[in-house]
């Protein structure tokens, strides 16, 4: 659902090379309120790089990122920590803090970061727990969850930093196959209420049902961009219905 | 009474206040270490190359001296040469700390490094700064991973402690040999100084051992159970 036109996040032009090996050449593309943007493409594409590029966490070589209407200077520390807080983050291993409960994972950084008090964080972070479903797991180290409990305890933590938008690295990539379908439901809950996002998935229920437009990359570029409805029918010779049906025939054929 | 339980028995007060001053160095040497040691490996793994550089140096330096020619060097050489009335006690413990700093900082240097990477990530990812990951992300994981070898390392600076008596700090080596001169008892009492070492290497182990289980993260598979 779009609301509004103009875009919330905008990167130009960001290309970022390791050495030789250029990962990323020149990609651009900006979201708008609500949307939700998916992209998929072969591994080693630069579709990791690219998602770790809009908030800094891999520093671009070249390229402008723009937060609503502010430019932000890759090199301040200040704007880097701003664009950061604006523009959560989920990692495909969760990447939950191994020494702290489900509920401080998330009350730490509202601590820290946004400096709420020790109360407060902890009502935040119990609504946001219940959000995904885990209300009852508050005190549980990471240790104890399973892997989709973990990917949900890390999007509840992202979302208590109340995002503007949400970058998605393959969250249900390293899950179980049974426990895929947990994650799912969030992700499409958070879809449902209107969160803008920009997920690399290689699950295919997420990639026709969800994207309002579908960004293709390969070799550090996006080479297709489009609705499901243009790139998605069957038969199409687009790149991106080729490689849907490969995941498909590895989802028929796989077990 | 033998001669021997006469001159243990009468010097016992004598020795054990040695002990109050050894395990006053230990602890001392031991928290100055940690300080230098939690330094110098956060700048190790996360500094910039001058900073890692110098700090290289720093270890290098007081792993490939030994620690009775750091204590000479220092007493009677640098403190001497700059007028610092540092004495005998504070010196060794000085001496200590700073070259168990130099250990320790390793033992955390090691620990930080085996914690996954991704950790660093989704906290800079949720707007937390470098100096806020490191406090409460990193150091508390490393820390308590660190607890096994930080005993050991306990377990070596208390007997590298001894070498304090030839600078005449008043702990258990200096005070034992100090009897035994006067006394020519040096069997029973050098058993005696050995078992007071042993004892205060089982207390200070067991301490930590404690500490370990009271700080081992729930569900963890590896450690103590």
């Amino acid at each position: 659902m779009i609301t509004d036109t103009t875009p919330i996040l905008r990167v130009d032009n960001i290309s970022k090379c390791f050495g030789e090996t250029c990962i990323l050449k020149g990609v651009s593309l900006s979201l708008r309120k609500g949307e939700i943007k998916v992209l998929i493409g072969p591994s080693g594409g630069g579709k990791s790089t690219l998602l770790q590029c809009i908030n800094c966490l891999v520093r671009p070589d070249a390229g402008e990122i723009h937060l609503g209407e502010e430019r932000i200077d890759l090199a301040s520390k200040a704007d880097l920590c701003r664009l950061r807080q604006q523009v959560g983050m989920i990692f495909q291993d969760f990447n939950l803090f191994d020494h702290l409960s489900a509920q401080d994972n998330i009350t730490i950084a509202l601590r820290k970061v946004k400096k709420l008090g020790k109360r407060e964080a902890a009502e935040r972070a119990r609504l946001e727990l219940e959000q995904v479903g885990l209300g009852d797991k508050a005190e549980l180290y990471p240790a104890q969850l399973s892997g989709g409990q973990k990917q949900r305890v890390a999007i509840a933590r992202a979302l208590a930093m109340d995002p503007k938008a949400l970058l998605l690295d393959e969250p249900t990539s390293a899950l179980d196959p049974e426990l895929i379908g947990e994650v799912i439901a969030v992700i499409r809950a958070l879809a449902a209420k209107g969160m803008t996002m920009i997920m690399a998935t290689h699950q295919i229920s997420l990639i026709s049902t969800l994207a309002d437009e579908i960004l293709f990359m390969e070799n550090g570029v996006i080479v297709e961009q489009g609705s499901p409805a243009q790139l998605l029918t069957s038969g199409n010779p687009s790149k991106s219905q080729g490689f849907c049906d490969r995941l498909n025939d590895l989802a028929d054929g796989g077990c | 009474m033998p001669t021997s339980l006469t001159v243990i028995a009468d010097s016992l007060p004598y020795l054990l206040l040695g002990t109050i001053n050894t395990a006053g160095i230990v602890v001392a040497a031991m928290l100055l270490g940690l300080l230098l040691g939690v330094c110098i490996a956060v700048g190790l793994v996360y500094g910039g190359r001058p900073v890692r550089l110098l700090l290289s140096c720093y270890v290098w330096f007081f792993r490939g001296v030994p620690v009775l020619v750091l204590l000479f060097l220092f007493y009677f050489g640098l403190f001497t040469y700059l007028g610092l009335p540092f004495n005998a006690f504070f010196s060794v413990a000085l001496v200590l700390g700073m070259t168990t700093g130099a250990y320790q900082a390793n033992i955390f240097k090691g620990a930080i490094l085996s914690l996954p990477r991704g950790q660093f990530k989704a906290a800079s990812a949720l707007g937390m700064s470098e100096l806020q990951t490191i406090r409460s992300i990193i150091l508390p994981q490393a820390l308590r991973v660190s607890i096994p070898a930080w005993s050991n390392e306990y377990s070596i600076i208390l007997k590298d402690s001894a070498l304090a008596f030839v600078i005449g700090a008043p702990e258990i080596m200096a005070r034992t040999q100090f009897v035994a001169s006067r006394t020519y008892q040096h069997l029973p009492l050098y058993i005696t100084a050995g078992l007071l070492y042993f004892f205060l290497t089982w207390l200070g182990v067991a301490a930590l051992r404690a500490l370990e289980r009271r700080l081992r993260i729930p569900g963890y598979t590896h450690g103590i159970q």
